[in-house]
């Protein structure tokens, strides 16, 4: 088989045309997937039944089914509802790309706030009873002492999440929407080569993910200063 | 709240303590005046770590009184913490914070808790650190520091809030031999001053030169209560002989 390197350099391009798209969904499911998760972190520390239990419950639902056929209950099923399309969320979940951060953001948001419980539950209970022997209050003891640990200690876990956040934003495609994937279906479709394009498609999303490692990676090398024993 | 110099500044009446079904306090009745230094020794899972951490509620004790400074010790998180902050403690693992400089340690419980103005508490914080012979370790994060340093420096945090009792926790149990005595001297120091000090602790010879009274505790109770002198020397009961034997032969 012989590979088209110019078709590959002529849809390059056209497919780049989507990776605003891509990155939209990326930056704005992620933003209040994050805001979730940490509402959806503090129901479950809360102590109280009401809170913890629902939180479970979305968090067990959310993470038990497969974020496709999230999106397709989103996108093909909401509008069957009166009730919906007459609200003021409308707007929003008319158009396919609404529907897909919806998805997107429920979706992340279970993750990340087991991510986030993961590092909470980590920090070494020496040094809440330090700051309770200090007459640190819940509150305080939460914002100065445990956040900030347990941030660092979550960090590596949720820089997972968020590359695998980019990669669920290509299941967008499926309800319309052109994003890179959305786009390459399309050209496929145009050309019949398959190879080139998906190929190509994969090595942006790979550059994709470098940078976003990179990033955390700077990020964890900022949080860990206080780690390193030479100053 | 008394105010009386003949007011025991700790009182523990008929203290149980029970984790499950097993029984960590025994029926504990002692009272700790202004000033006193009191050891507290046995051997390990005798309660005593259980004990100390009663008087600041880290532990919550199951029936009995406890008062400290004449307010007695309930599940209110306000008196608690009102509480603690006439209590410093000093734990086996230092549990400095981490992410903070060793300034910022000091800083923190007193900027939150006592509400110290910012100068005020950098000055109080400096000269604690003074006192605690690391001065120059003040803008130095925790893991950079010695063992034997990062304990002085929880003394020093512990000092800042100006508590009228300090617990100390095997304060140099997880210490290198060589960085015990530079913590023992801190604590001497503080005895010197006219600190109210309970330090459970293995250190005979800090109990023989500082304590006002030795406590030997044995499966939740206290078993003898007597000035050093008398401890080391005379001791009454079996269980403390045994004890003594077993740590002062090697």
């Amino acid at each position: 088989m012989n590979i088209n390197f110019s078709l590959i350099i002529e849809s390059l391009p056209e497919m780049l045309m989507g990776f605003g798209i891509t990155l939209k969904l990326l930056f704005v499911s992620g933003f209040l997937g994050l805001i979730l998760a940490i509402t959806l972190l503090l129901m479950r520390l809360s102590g109280k039944f009401y809170l913890d239990w629902p939180a479970q419950v979305y968090i067990y639902v959310f993470r038990g089914t497969p974020i496709l056929v999230q999106i397709f209950i989103i996108y093909y099923g909401l509008p069957q509802f009166d009730t919906i399309r007459e609200s003021i969320f409308w707007p929003i979940l008319r158009e396919p790309t609404g529907c897909a951060i919806l998805a997107l953001t429920l979706n992340t948001g279970a993750y990340v706030s087991e991510i986030l419980r993961g590092g909470v539950l980590a920090v070494d209970r020496g040094l809440l009873e330090a700051a309770s022997a200090l007459g640190m209050s819940a509150r305080h003891k939460f914002i100065y002492i445990t956040t900030p640990i347990a941030t660092r200690i979550a960090l590596p876990a949720y820089s997972n999440d968020v590359v695998s956040l980019l990669k669920s934003t290509a299941l967008a495609s499926t309800i319309t929407i052109t994003d890179m994937t959305g786009i390459a279906r399309t050209i496929v479709s145009e050309t019949y080569a398959p190879y080139e394009i998906f190929i190509s498609l994969a090595i942006v999303y790979m550059i994709c993910t470098f940078g976003i490692q990179k990033l955390f990676g700077f990020f964890e090398k900022i949080l860990s200063r206080y780690t390193i024993r030479e100053a | 709240m008394n105010n009386s110099e003949n007011h025991p500044l700790i009182k523990m009446s008929i203290v149980n303590k029970y984790f499950g079904s097993f029984q960590a306090l025994k029926n504990i009745t002692m009272e700790v005046f202004k000033g006193e230094k009191i050891v507290i020794c046995g051997p390990s899972g005798s309660g005593k770590s259980t004990l100390i951490r009663c008087l600041n509620r880290l532990e919550s004790h199951n029936d009995g009184q406890i008062f400290i400074d004449g307010n007695e010790l309930t599940d209110n998180t306000k008196d608690i913490n009102a509480v603690r902050r006439e209590v410093g403690m000093v734990f086996q693992s230092f549990n400095l914070f981490p992410h903070m400089t060793v300034l910022r340690n000091l800083l923190i419980a007193q900027r939150l808790v006592r509400k110290t103005s910012k100068e005020e508490a950098i000055k109080i914080a400096m000269q604690y650190l003074d006192r605690v012979k690391i001065p120059e370790q003040a803008n130095k994060y925790p893991i950079q520091l010695s063992g034997g340093q990062q304990q002085r420096v929880a003394i020093a945090r512990a000092l800042c809030m100006k508590p009228k009792i300090i617990l100390f926790d095997e304060p140099t149990s997880a210490l290198d031999p060589e960085m015990i005595n530079e913590v023992l001297d801190v604590m001497i120091d503080l005895a010197k001053d006219g600190m109210t000090m309970i330090c459970v602790t293995h250190e005979m010879g800090f109990a023989r030169s500082v304590a006002d009274r030795v406590i030997f505790m044995d499966e939740g109770e206290i078993v003898e209560e007597a000035e050093p002198a008398v401890f080391f020397e005379t001791p009454r009961s079996e269980r403390t002989k045994a004890f003594l034997d077993q740590i002062l032969t090697h």
